[in-house]
């Protein structure tokens, strides 16, 4: 049976939930296939990042235009989220590193961006008591902080249905095509039909493109996470780190989650990451060599989130430049939890109105156009 | 024995020295596959046959001769070439048949062409009002005590449940001169006209007559109160009484040790973390992997032998791990295989060995009140969720184990659901209407045991620094 929709939506994590959301705020009645539930793969179980800090300038004005709803996500969604704003530090190891961060902060200055501060070793220690005395300062951006990301994207999702958006969790999207002017697509028995598709799906969302003939060069990627035992609290802003790959934060509840990037080995078809402890190991090492006070913590979990990462680790977000009703925002490459937020409310913006005042150009699939490459 | 593996790679890792395990090991070794043996205990045995090699009980009658044949499977092992590692953790396995070992402190990893996984089986959860409470334990735990050190309770003790092992248990602890004062029976009664189909095959199964003598050894000294419908353990920050109801009586009787048990199901932990495929199985109430005729499991490699397969006792184990290490040397070294006797002889065996339990899991079914908690019962013990916090969770849209985490931090704790997640399975299933199989059960990850994070900050960074500690 077709069934007609305002807006078509393929994928459940944060940034499809967030986009049916907004779009049920305006007035439309979006449907969401998610093949398996919302938040299953990167967005329920990635860090829980809510940060604008050391982002590239591109994503900047969407960061920042998120970061205003996460400052007001309970209105909107009916949940805390699990929002915490402590700040976001970036720890200089070294003189070099600091250097590198002093023009990083003096470029954004110049760019009319105020959010990053640059910061020495006296408010480094302030900020984050626990971290060795060698370290001669780094970045702050203290309006960011952490959330729960499996909480926050079943939170959309749920606020989404209650406004009236259709989810279909379990069931994958398939045969996507245009007929007759509308954007088509099988779930299992039934057909969707709307004049709006929105391709949302994430690690997967490269192959929809693809398959609608817009070549996103898209790597699947699964960055590694571990979580501790419950350790007596000593940290409130998350941590990274200029120049080793590592990112740490301690949750109220004591549990402290650390990442930084090291991969898994994803298989996408299966649904499944075979975790590397080898490179857990050095996250392992660089957490002890830092915060001592880690070191008999135990690792409760470690795993991995399968997502999809672009060659220049910018998302895809912004109409097709092939076909009409079309719509990407897929390839956040390991930092689209904090954009979900904006980029739904900037994509409603773009399928209502036409347009919208956030500066997301450089993110178009456009980009990417063979005449570009 | 060892302390570290002393390769880095093996042809068969049997992980488990239970029955299944040991029975795996002998069979590997002999057929000349180089075979490592790891287990978490002090002494290899698992929980049938634990301390075997070391317990302090020397009055062969105590513990029951089923015990004591134990001693001869691992008397095999350790006079094979099989190297054993005891006090050994794994806790990490995939499907490149990589293994990740703790040892006093110490990981190393070891790869395996042809990994048996042994782990055997793990208590039901019994989540009664009041069973978090200090002086509450599994009659598993008292068990181990008993074996290992030889400790009894001498308190004001009550056992509540059902099951073949609590009357071993109780048996066993009147025996070594310890005292129970009563034990409340929660078996069903219903089930005994439901076990009648199977009763036939039971009685002529190897556990009847002395499942029968150790009931009536058991009655002769302690009361016992059947057809238990109610029951909940109360105190003020520990155990002080335990109210039950049976038929029309209702009773509180104060007590200092609740032991607990209804029953084992198979520990999935290490399977499921690797990615195994498993099903509900609806008459032993628990998942279980889902393996071919050999034990192989839905991941190449990897095979599932005794209890963790389903529970069938220590004698199918010992079948199971046979079978499981005849399939593993016919993959890897044929011409040992033909020495072996052939896979049919096995397979008469284990016919033969699981005679009776149908007619055990059907009598021993736990009944849904003690399976299902309501209120605020406790469910998830490591992050206090109660059975309301959960049903509130289901009526505002969590669907499975997975997304309740979202929720109410489930099987987010120290445990990561080892302990609640047949609890969770369950009543999720009933609150939505469904079966266990379409609600599924927690994605379990690694490690499968904690490691603390300087252990896991030691393991060395290259294949060579690996070899050289492993090796060292």
């Amino acid at each position: 049976m077709t069934k007609l929709a305002d807006a078509i939506i393929v994928g459940g994590g944060i940034h499809g939930c967030s986009t049916a959301l907004h779009l049920c705020l305006a007035g439309m009645k979006p449907v969401l296939i998610e093949k398996d539930y919302a938040g299953r793969h990167a967005s329920g179980v990635n860090a829980g990042g809510v940060r604008q800090l050391a982002r590239q300038v591109a994503e900047i004005p969407l960061s920042i235009h998120s970061m205003g709803i996460w400052e007001r996500i309970e209105a909107l969604v009916g949940d805390a989220c699990g929002f915490e704003s402590h700040g976001q530090v970036l720890v200089a190891e070294n003189d070099a590193e600091f250097e590198t961060c002093r023009a990083r902060v003096a470029e954004l200055n110049a760019l009319g961006f105020t959010h990053e501060e640059l910061i020495d070793g006296q408010e480094l220690r302030r900020l984050v008591p626990a971290v060795a005395e060698s370290c001669p300062g780094g970045v702050v951006s203290r309006r960011d902080g952490a959330a729960e990301p499996a909480r926050t994207t079943t939170a959309f999702r749920r606020k989404a249905a209650a406004l009236g958006a259709t989810v279909c969790e379990g069931v994958a999207a398939t045969n996507i095509r245009k007929e007759g002017g509308l954007w088509r697509v099988d779930v299992g028995a039934d057909t969707y039909a709307a004049p709006v598709l929105v391709n949302a799906a994430g690690a997967w969302g490269g192959r929809i493109a693809a398959a609608l003939d817009e070549l996103v060069p898209v790597e699947t990627v699964a960055p590694m996470l571990m979580i501790t035992s419950r350790v007596p609290h000593f940290i409130d802003p998350v941590v990274i780190l200029r120049g080793r790959k590592l990112s740490f934060k301690q949750f109220a509840n004591g549990t402290v989650l650390i990442g930084g990037g090291h991969l898994a080995t994803p298989d996408q078809d299966r649904n499944e990451t075979v975790l590397n402890w080898r490179s857990l190991a050095v996250s392992a090492r660089t957490v002890f060599e830092l915060f001592p006070i880690m070191r008999g913590a135990t690792i409760v979990r470690a795993w991995a989130g399968i997502e999809a990462r672009t060659t220049d680790d910018l998302p895809v977000l912004g109409p097709s430049v092939r076909h009409a009703g079309l719509y990407h925002q897929f390839g956040f490459s390991l930092h689209g939890f904090q954009l979900g937020p904006g980029a739904g409310a900037v994509m409603t913006e773009l399928i209502v109105n036409g347009g919208t005042q956030t500066r997301i150009g450089d993110l178009s699939i456009g980009r990417f156009h063979p005449s570009k490459l | 024995m060892n302390a570290v593996p002393r390769r880095d790679a093996y042809d068969v890792v049997v992980i488990g020295a239970g029955p299944a395990g040991l029975a795996a090991t002998a069979t590997a070794a002999e057929a000349g596959l180089s075979t490592l043996l790891l287990d978490e205990n002090a002494g290899p045995g698992g929980q049938v046959w634990r301390a075997i090699a070391s317990t302090p009980v020397t009055d062969r009658d105590r513990l029951g001769t089923d015990y004591w044949a134990g001693a001869d499977l691992v008397q095999t092992v350790r006079s094979s070439a099989a190297e054993i590692i005891q006090r050994a953790t794994v806790w990490s396995l995939d499907r490149h048949l990589e293994v990740g070992i703790s040892v006093g402190g110490v990981s190393a990893f070891v790869k395996a062409r042809r990994v048996i996984l042994a782990t055997g089986a793990l208590e039901r959860p019994f989540p009664i009002p009041g069973w978090s409470l200090p002086g509450v334990m599994t009659a598993g735990a008292a068990q181990t005590m008993l074996k290992s050190s030889g400790l009894v309770p001498d308190g004001r003790t009550v056992i509540a449940g059902q099951g073949p092992l609590l009357w071993l248990l109780a048996a066993q602890i009147l025996r070594l001169g310890g005292r129970i004062d009563r034990i409340l029976d929660t078996t069903e009664r219903w089930n005994y006209l439901a076990a009648l189909p199977h009763a036939f095959a039971f009685m002529t199964s190897p556990y009847f007559a002395k499942g029968l003598a150790m009931m009536r050894e058991v009655r002769a000294k302690v009361p016992v109160v059947s057809g238990v419908s109610e029951l909940a353990a109360a105190g003020d920050g520990r155990l002080a009484s335990v109210t039950y109801a049976a038929s029309s009586r209702r009773e509180t009787i104060p007590a200092e040790l609740l032991l607990l048990h209804q029953g084992v199901a198979p520990n999935v932990n290490l399977a499921m973390a690797v990615g195994i495929e498993h099903r509900w199985d609806d008459r032993q109430l628990s998942w279980s992997p889902v393996l071919d005729g050999c034990g192989n499991t839905s991941v190449a490699g990897i095979a599932v032998a005794g209890d963790g397969a389903g529970i069938g006792g220590a004698g199918t184990a010992v079948i199971r791990g046979r079978i499981a290490a005849r399939a593993a040397i016919e993959a890897l070294a044929p011409a040992a295989a033909a020495k072996l006797a052939p896979m049919t002889t096995f397979r008469a065996s284990l016919a033969q060995a699981v005679r009776g339990r149908a007619f055990l899991d059907t009598l021993f079914r736990p009944a849904r009140q003690f399976r299902i908690p309501t209120g605020d019962t406790i469910v998830c013990r490591c992050e206090e969720v109660t059975a309301k916090d959960i049903l509130d969770a289901v009526a505002i849209g969590a669907t499975g184990p997975n997304q309740l985490k979202a929720y109410c931090r489930t099987g987010m704790g120290p445990c990561q659901g080892r302990l609640c997640g047949l609890t969770v399975t369950e009543l999720m299933a009933q609150a939505r209407s469904k079966s266990p199989q379409e609600i599924g059960y927690y994605r379990l990850r690694a490690p499968v045991k904690p490691i603390t994070l300087a252990e896991l900050a030691a393991v060395p960074k290259t294949e060579a620094d690996v070899q050289a500690v492993v090796r060292g």
